[in-house]
Order: structure tokens, then C-alpha cells, then sequence
């Protein structure tokens, strides 16, 4: 890792104020990837402003019809929060799937939608759900805040302070492991809302989380496993690698994506 | 330096360390607890887990000064007046090591898994609440029956 200056914001004004004033900063959230990623030396940030104390970034609550979620809020809180099992379970479940018990007590839902990463569980979450990033400046609609691998509509020095999820009547998340790094070599995140069916997944797409239009259109008409025959991913534009070739990726969408809707209206 | 104070093991300490010091090198090279051990380094293998405010943290990927004024327990915490803590006892009776260059993130993750899912634990959910720890002689056998007895020791 290499030197760095260190910041501790008590609130995310005064985060989003350091921000300004320092040169080359970055946000620490939990930690859990850009300090390994500092250590192989694939990020040097010439400061750190570590977010851990600020309290205003951190709590779960219900506005209006809509789940806000905290940026410091961290996954084993998620996972566990009484709220969100009542409002929407499969976000509960998503959250106990990410890393290890260890890793789930660090890592937070800002950091990880922040940083975007093509394997992460939440991308999927926020994608299928419809949520919301606020930010310290606005507010960026999920399907325009995921811009790439590891990309994102976040300005320099922009904060996430909250997420907001509209609540479903329907979601589940199923995901394929990789059995030692935990991420997902395919996530498919499925939520009814309405009318509105959305499918997004993660840990297969070339260019990060998207979302699955045939998927969706086949269970807008009839939301079950059945509508799903014949319905299946195209390989290209689809991660290949050690773990998963394309074609078995595409079809794991398929599988996943079958085995969360089973689940979702098994609820 | 930036200056770091924390309580380690019941007692206040404080040391002046370069901003990059993880919590786990102010642990082994500032405060020479050498009982926390680094196993991978990335997260992976939890040999570093200690417990901060109560929780299993892995001590490898987590700066120092994030936890200034923070409560932190090492594996070095849990005996008290020369007499092993209960899980490091059923470690010792059910052999669950090998080399044991694991066990102390095993314990403390362990002792964690007592405090959340209480005293009452069959093998499926010590397995699946090790994922984080991993042994490479692979003596997982012995660890979850370790795990299962100390849980129950742990209630007396």
C-alpha cells in the first residue's frame, strides 16, 4: 500500500467538505475492496476519508412507501434488520449472501454500490428494485447509475448518502458462488412490482449488471417459472473465464433466474 | 504519525503509527500480540479475526485508525487467571488443529458464532458460519466438533 493521508468525517457534510479541499481522495466506506485493492497497489488515493463515524450515514427506515437504506449501513445490519425481512425479504437474503460473517460486518451498502463491482450482489438489488441513489448533490435513477465495470454516474468528490427501494410484491435473488471468492458468477435479481417485472443480473455481463429484456417481457406476461420456457441469454457480451465460459454463464441465467421466481412466489 | 488509542484486551492503549498501519499489524508489531496471525492477507482465510465492539472483524482489512477509541479483544483476551476460555478448551480436548497456525481466528470467529446463534449448535450451521475460515491442513472435522463443544461449554 502506498502512503496516504487520513481523514475520519463525523458526518457526511464534513466527508463531502473534505472531499472538496483534498486532493486525490477517496472515500473509505468498509473497506472490504478498496483496501485490498490499495494493497496490490491497483488504487493509491493520495487520501482516504474514512466514512465509519459518520452516524448520519448510517440506519434503515421507512419513507413513505419507499425502504431507505443508509450508504454506512452494513450488510450483517441489512441482513438481520427486522424492517427489511417484513419489507422486502429478498434484500434481507441478498445481504446475508455477500462474503463471510467477518466480511458482512465491515462492508456496507454505499461501498458496494460505489464501487460497481460486475460481481457484486447489490448492483442486482438496486437494478431489479428500481431504487434510487441520493447523493449529496441529486438523486440518479438506478438504471443510470451502473455505467460500467466498476463505473458509475458518480461525479468526483459525490457522496452516496442513501438508497431508496420502492417496495415490491414480489422479489428474490438467487445466486451461483463462486465457491471461494463468494461473489456471484451469476446473480439474477427478480422483482414484481405492479405490472412491472424487472430482471437484473450481475457477475455474468461484460460491462457489469444489466438488465434481461426478454426475461422481463415473458414474465410481464404471466409472472411464473412456466413463462420462462424457452426463454433463454444470449452468450455474447457474457464474462468467460476460469470459473464459467459464456455459454455456461447465459445458461445459469436462465437457471437462476427460474429458481428466483419459484422463490419469489413461494413467499 | 498519526496518533491511535484503543482499548485492547481491557487495557487502554495507544500508539503512533503511519496512516497505512492495518489494525492487525498495530496489533503484532506495535503491541507484539503476535497471537493474531496473517494467513492471505486478502480476507479469504480469517487466521486475523479479532473482535471490535463485539463483532468478528477480519483485523487484515481494516486500518488502525478506523478504530480509534474502539473496544477490541484478540485471542490473547480470552483466557482469564491462567485458565483457558471454554471454546480454546474444547480446541484443545477435541484436537480441532493441525499446525495451528489457524486456530485464533477459528476461536474468535467461533466464540462469535456462541454469541450470535446461542449455545445449541448442530453441524450445519457451524459449517456454514466457518465459511470465512479457512483451515489448510483441513481439519475441519475436528474444528466443528470443537466448535459444537465449546458452544455448549460455554453455557456452564
Amino acid at each position: 500500500m502506498y502512503a496516504f493521508n487520513y481523514n475520519r468525517a463525523e458526518t457526511a457534510r464534513k466527508a463531502v467538505n473534505l472531499a472538496g479541499k483534498l486532493e486525490d481522495a477517496k472515500f473509505l466506506a468498509g473497506g472490504q475492496t478498496l483496501l485490498p485493492t490499495m494493497k496490490q497497489r491497483l488504487a493509491s488515493p493520495g487520501g482516504l476519508i474514512d466514512l465509519s463515524a459518520a452516524a448520519d450515514l448510517k440506519g434503515i427506515e421507512m419513507k413513505g412507501r419507499n425502504l431507505v437504506i443508509g450508504a454506512m449501513t452494513r450488510h450483517v445490519d441489512v441482513a438481520t434488520s427486522e424492517l427489511v425481512k417484513e419489507k422486502i425479504p429478498a434484500l434481507a437474503d441478498l445481504a446475508g449472501m455477500i462474503g463471510d460473517p467477518a466480511v458482512r460486518n465491515r462492508g456496507t451498502i454505499g461501498g458496494s454500490v460505489a464501487n460497481d463491482d460486475p460481481a457484486a450482489d447489490y448492483p442486482a438489488a438496486c437494478l431489479a428494485l428500481n431504487a434510487t441513489i441520493i447523493t449529496n448533490k441529486r438523486k440518479i435513477p438506478a438504471d443510470e447509475f451502473f455505467t460500467g465495470l466498476f463505473e458509475t454516474a458518480l461525479e468526483d468528490g459525490e457522496l452516496i448518502v442513501k438508497i431508496s427501494f420502492p417496495l415490491p410484491n414480489k422479489a428474490a435473488y438467487e445466486k451461483f458462488r463462486n465457491p471461494a471468492s463468494r461473489y456471484a458468477i451469476v446473480g439474477v435479481f427478480v422483482a414484481k412490482k405492479g405490472k412491472d417485472v424487472r430482471v437484473a443480473v450481475t457477475g455474468a455481463g461484460a460491462n457489469g449488471v444489466f438488465r434481461a429484456s426478454n426475461f422481463e417481457a415473458a414474465l410481464t406476461a404471466k409472472f411464473h417459472v412456466k413463462a420462462l420456457e424457452g426463454i433463454s441469454a444470449k452468450a455474447e457480451g457474457l464474462n468467460s473465464d476460469i470459473h464459467a465460459d459464456a455459454a455456461y454463464r447465459a445458461h445459469l441465467i436462465g437457471v437462476m433466474a427460474r429458481r428466483a421466481v419459484a422463490k419469489a412466489n413461494a413467499k | 504519525m498519526p496518533k491511535v488509542s484503543m482499548t485492547v484486551n481491557g487495557k487502554a492503549v495507544s500508539g503512533n503509527i503511519d496512516s497505512r498501519t492495518l489494525l492487525v499489524q498495530f496489533l503484532r508489531e506495535t503491541l507484539r500480540l503476535t497471537g493474531t496471525h496473517v494467513g492471505c492477507d486478502t480476507s479469504q482465510c480469517g487466521c486475523c479475526v479479532v473482535h471490535v465492539n463485539g463483532t468478528a472483524i477480519k483485523s487484515c482489512t481494516t486500518l488502525a485508525l478506523s478504530h480509534e477509541g474502539a473496544n477490541v479483544t484478540t485471542i490473547e483476551g480470552l483466557a482469564h487467571d491462567g485458565k483457558l476460555h471454554p471454546m480454546q478448551e474444547a480446541f484443545r480436548e477435541n484436537h480441532g488443529l493441525q499446525c495451528g497456525f489457524c486456530t485464533p481466528g477459528m476461536i474468535m470467529t467461533a466464540v462469535d458464532i456462541v454469541n450470535r446463534k446461542g449455545n445449541k449448535l448442530d453441524e450445519q450451521t457451524i459449517r456454514h458460519e466457518l465459511e470465512g475460515n479457512i483451515c489448510r491442513c483441513t481439519g475441519y472435522h475436528n474444528i466443528v466438533k470443537a466448535v459444537a463443544a465449546g458452544a455448549e461449554a460455554m453455557a456452564k
